[in-house]
C-alpha cells in the first residue's frame, strides 16, 4: 500500500529525513517511535504534502501512485489521512460545513454525486459515536476553543468521516488523559479493516497498549535504525532512548 | 478626463459652479435649508479638496474622485420611468418596504407602493424641509456642523434632495426599510444626496441602503446621512455598496445617540472604484451603545478607505467596532479608527478591531487606530492586523481533501463571517453571506438584479 524508498527531506536547508525506507501493507498497524527531533513529525508532514518541507531525494508510492507528485488534497482523496499533532483552529468555518465540503470533494474526485443533506447528517450522526464526540463540538467552528482532548477526538472523528486507506496518527496520544486515550484508541480500532492500514507516530509506548501494532520502527536522526514486533516498544520503554542512541553509535 | 488638474484649481471651479447655480439650487427650498449653503461653501473653500497626506486623508487622495469632469442636475427631473421596472432587488425573501432614489432625487410617484405604516414618514428631504419644519429645523445639518468635513460641507452647499425618514416615538417597525440608490444617465454625473433620519424615543427600525449604478458613466456620489437616535431607540443601518468600478463613492454618515439608545451600522463594500466612508458617532447621553462594523472585498485597482470617529462624550457608554478588508490584485485600502473618550466619560467601554488580508504582494493596506482617552476608569482596546491567508489552516483543509481554491474560499469567507454574523436581520445575514461568497468567487460581476447589465 505504502512504499517509501530512501526518502530525504529538509526544512530551511537542514536535512531532517536522511533516507527513510518503509513498507506498509493493507491491514497492518505500524508504530514509529523515536526521541524528540528524530524526524517523526517531519515524516508525517512530508507524506501529507506540507510544502514547508522540501523532499530532496527518494520515492514514495501509495497504491501504485507517485505520492510526492500529488497535491495535498489529492493525497487525501487517494485515501491518505493525517491526524495532526496540533490540530488547527479555524474560526468561522463550521465543523459541519468543513466535513460536508471534504466528503463531497472526495466524492467528486471519485466521480460520485454529492451526498444528499439527509444522508450526510445520518453519516455525521453515526460517525460521532465512533469517538463519542459531543453534539456541541460539531456545531462549532473547526477546533475553535476545543480542549486538547477534544481536538484529538475531532481528528479521529474526521478520520471516521473520510474512511482513509492509510491513516497516519501523529502523536495522537500526546496530552491525552487516560480516559480520552481509551476513547481515541477505541475509535481507531473500530475503524480498522483488512483493507486499510495505520501508522502510529508516538513518543511513548502507552498508546500501543490500546492499539496493538504489527511492526514497531525506531526512528533516530532521520533514519529507521531498528524494526521489530510489538515487544520492541516494551524494550524501548524499559531501556529508554539512550539505549538506541548507544546502539546506533556502535 | 482631466486627471492632472490640481486640487486648488478644481476647488475654485467647483466654488464658481456653486455661485453660478445658486439661484437654481435654492429654488423651491425654504430658507431653513438654504441658509447653511454660504457658510458651507466657505468651509469647503477653507478646507479644500483633501489630498493625500493630510491628517484625515493620509492614504486617500480625493482628487481621484473630484479630478474628473462631471455633469450636474440642479433641477428635479421628471421621472417618467418607474424605477421598479428597470431595477429589482435580487435579495430573495427579504421582505422590506422598498424606496428608490434615482441620482439622489426622491420621487413620490415612484415610491407610492412602499406600503409603509402610516405612522412612519418617508419623503423627500425637499418635502420635509417645507412640511416638517420643527423636526427639520432641529436636526438638519446639526451634526455636520459639529464635524466640519470638507466633503460634507460641499454636500451641504449643493444638496437639493435625498431621503427623509421619521420613525415616531414608541413605534416599532416590523419590516426593514430598504432604500435603493440608483445612479444612471448618459453623461458623467456628480450627485450630492442628503439624507436625514430621525428615530424617535423608544422606537425601533432597521434601514438597508443599497447603492447601485445602472450605467457605466463616471459617477461621483457624495452622500451625507444624518441620523438622530433618540433615547431608548434601537436603530440599524446597513449599507451595501455595489457601484461599478469606474465610480467614486464618498459617504459621510453621522449618528447622534441619546440615552439608552442602541445602534448598529454595517458598511459592506463590494464594488466601487474609489470609496471613502466617514462614520461619525456621538454618544451624547449615558448608557448608549454603538456597534460599528464594516467589510470590504476589493480587487483590481479598487481603493477603499474607512474613517471612523466615535465620540464618547459622556460616561457609561459602549462602542464595539470591527472593520475587515480582503484585498486582491492591486487593490489598496485604509482604515482610520479614532475613538475619543472625553474627560468625564468614566466607565466607557470601547473596543476596536481592524483585520485585513492582502491576497497578493501588490495589494496594500494601511491601518491607523487612534485612541484618545482622557478618562481614567475606562476599558478600551484596539487591535489591528494585516496579513495573508493562514498557510497552516490552508494545509489543514487541503489535508482533508479540500482543493486549494475551495480551501482559500472557505478561509476568506470565515474571515468575513465575523462581520456578517453581527447583522441583526436574520434573512439579511444569509443574503450578505451569499453576496460575500459570490464576490469572493469573482462571480458578482454586475449589479445584482439589474436588467441593464451595464458592466
Amino acid at each position: 500500500m505504502l512504499s517509501i524508498k530512501n526518502l530525504k527531506a529538509s526544512v530551511d536547508g537542514k536535512e531532517i529525513l536522511k533516507g527513510i525506507n518503509l513498507e506498509v501493507k493493507p491491514g497492518e498497524v505500524h508504530a514509529i517511535m523515536g526521541p524528540n527531533g528524530s524526524g517523526k513529525s517531519t515524516l508525517s508532514a512530508v507524506l501529507a504534502g506540507n510544502e514547508r518541507f522540501e523532499v530532496t531525494e527518494g520515492e514514495v508510492r501509495f497504491n501504485g501512485k507517485d505520492l510526492l507528485d500529488l497535491a495535498p488534497e489529492d493525497r487525501a482523496r487517494e485515501g491518505l489521512f493525517l491526524s495532526f499533532q496540533y490540530p488547527i483552529e479555524i474560526p468561522g468555518v463550521s465543523m459541519v460545513n468543513f466535513m460536508k465540503t471534504a466528503v463531497n470533494e472526495h466524492r467528486k474526485y471519485h466521480g460520485q454525486e454529492p451526498m444528499s443533506a439527509g444522508d450526510f447528517l445520518k453519516m455525521l450522526r453515526d460517525k460521532k459515536q465512533v469517538v463519542e464526540i459531543d453534539d456541541r463540538l460539531t456545531s462549532r467552528s473547526v477546533n475553535e476553543g476545543f480542549s486538547g482532548g477534544e481536538k484529538k477526538k475531532n481528528e479521529i472523528f474526521q478520520m471516521a468521516m473520510l474512511e482513509p486507506k492509510l491513516a497516519i496518527l501523529d502523536e495522537t496520544d500526546s496530552g491525552l488523559d487516560i480516559d480520552a486515550l481509551r476513547i481515541v484508541a477505541n475509535g481507531v480500532n473500530k475503524l480498522k479493516r483488512p483493507d486499510n492500514a495505520t501508522i502510529l507516530i508516538t513518543h511513548y509506548q502507552r498508546l500501543l497498549d490500546y492499539i496493538i501494532p504489527d511492526v514497531v520502527h525506531i526512528l533516530h536522526d532521520g533514519v529507521i535504525v531498528k524494526s521489530g514486533g510489538k515487544e520492541l516498544a516494551l524494550e524501548l520503554e524499559e531501556k529508554g532512548y539512550d539505549w538506541i542512541k548507544q546502539a546506533v553509535k556502535i | 478626463m482631466s486627471e492632472h488638474i490640481d486640487s486648488n484649481t478644481m476647488k475654485y471651479k467647483l466654488i464658481s459652479l456653486y455661485q453660478q447655480n445658486l439661484q437654481q439650487i435654492n429654488e423651491g427650498l425654504p430658507e431653513r435649508m438654504n441658509k447653511y449653503r454660504d457658510q458651507a461653501i466657505r468651509e469647503f473653500d477653507k478646507q479644500g479638496i483633501p489630498i493625500k497626506g493630510e491628517e484625515k486623508y493620509k492614504y486617500t487622495d480625493l482628487m481621484h474622485a473630484f479630478g474628473r469632469t462631471y455633469g450636474y442636475i440642479f433641477k428635479a427631473p421628471n421621472i417618467t420611468v418607474d424605477s421598479k421596472t428597470i431595477f429589482q432587488c435580487a435579495v430573495p425573501d427579504l421582505d422590506t418596504h422598498t424606496l428608490i432614489l434615482e441620482n439622489g432625487w426622491y420621487d413620490a410617484l415612484n415610491n407610492q407602493h412602499a406600503e409603509l405604516p402610516e405612522e412612519v414618514v418617508a419623503c423627500s428631504i425637499r418635502e420635509a424641509a417645507v412640511k416638517y419644519t420643527d423636526l427639520f429645523e432641529k436636526h438638519y445639518n446639526q451634526q455636520v456642523l459639529e464635524h466640519p468635513e470638507s466633503v460634507a460641507a460641499f454636500n451641504t452647499a449643493f444638496a437639493q434632495d435625498g431621503m427623509f425618514l421619521y420613525i415616531p416615538d414608541g413605534f416599532v417597525m416590523e419590516k426593514p426599510i430598504q432604500i435603493i440608490n440608483l445612479l444612471r444617465g448618459s453623461n458623467p454625473l456628480l450627485v450630492n444626496q442628503r439624507n436625514l433620519i430621525l428615530a424617535g424615543k423608544n422606537s425601533q427600525a432597521k434601514v438597508i441602503v443599497c447603492d447601485h449604478t445602472l450605467s457605466q458613466q463616471n459617477f461621483l456620489s457624495n452622500t451625507v446621512t444624518e441620523i438622530f437616535v433618540d433615547e431608548h431607540a434601537v436603530f440599524d443601518f446597513y449599507n451595501i455598496q455595489n457601484q461599478h468600478n469606474q465610480s467614486s463613492q464618498l459617504s459621510s454618515l453621522y449618528i447622534q445617540q441619546m440615552q439608552h439608545s442602541n445602534t448598529l451600522t454595517n458598511t459592506l463594500t463590494l464594488h466601487g472604484g474609489f470609496v471613502r466612508n466617514n462614520v461619525f458617532v456621538k454618544l451624547a447621553e449615558e448608557h448608549a451603545e454603538a456597534n460599528v462594523f464594516g467589510l470590504a472585498l476589493v480587487d483590481n485597482k479598487q481603493h477603499v478607505d474607512n474613517f471612523t470617529f466615535i465620540d464618547h462624550a459622556v460616561p457609561n457608554c459602549q462602542s464595539n467596532e470591527m472593520y475587515k478588508n480582503i484585498l486582491d490584485d492591486e487593490a489598496t485600502g485604509a482604515f482610520n479608527g479614532r475613538i475619543l473618550v472625553r474627560p468625564d466619560a468614566q466607565k466607557t467601554l470601547a473596543f476596536q478591531s481592524n483585520k485585513n488580508i492582502c491576497l497578493t504582494p501588490t495589494a496594500r493596506f494601511f491601518t491607523k487606530p487612534q485612541l484618545e482617552i482622557y478618562a481614567d476608569d475606562v476599558k478600551c482596546s484596539h487591535g489591528a492586523t494585516i496579513g495573508q491567508i493562514d498557510e497552516d489552516a490552508l494545509f489543514y483543509l487541503q489535508s482533508r481533501g479540500i482543493g486549494g481554491r475551495e480551501a482559500r474560499m472557505m478561509l476568506m469567507y470565515a474571515f468575513a463571517y465575523e462581520v456578517i454574523r453581527n447583522i441583526r436581520v436574520p434573512v439579511l445575514t444569509e443574503r450578505y453571506g451569499e453576496l460575500v461568497e459570490k464576490r469572493l468567487r469573482g462571480e458578482l460581476s454586475r449589479c445584482e438584479g439589474c436588467f441593464v447589465h451595464c458592466n
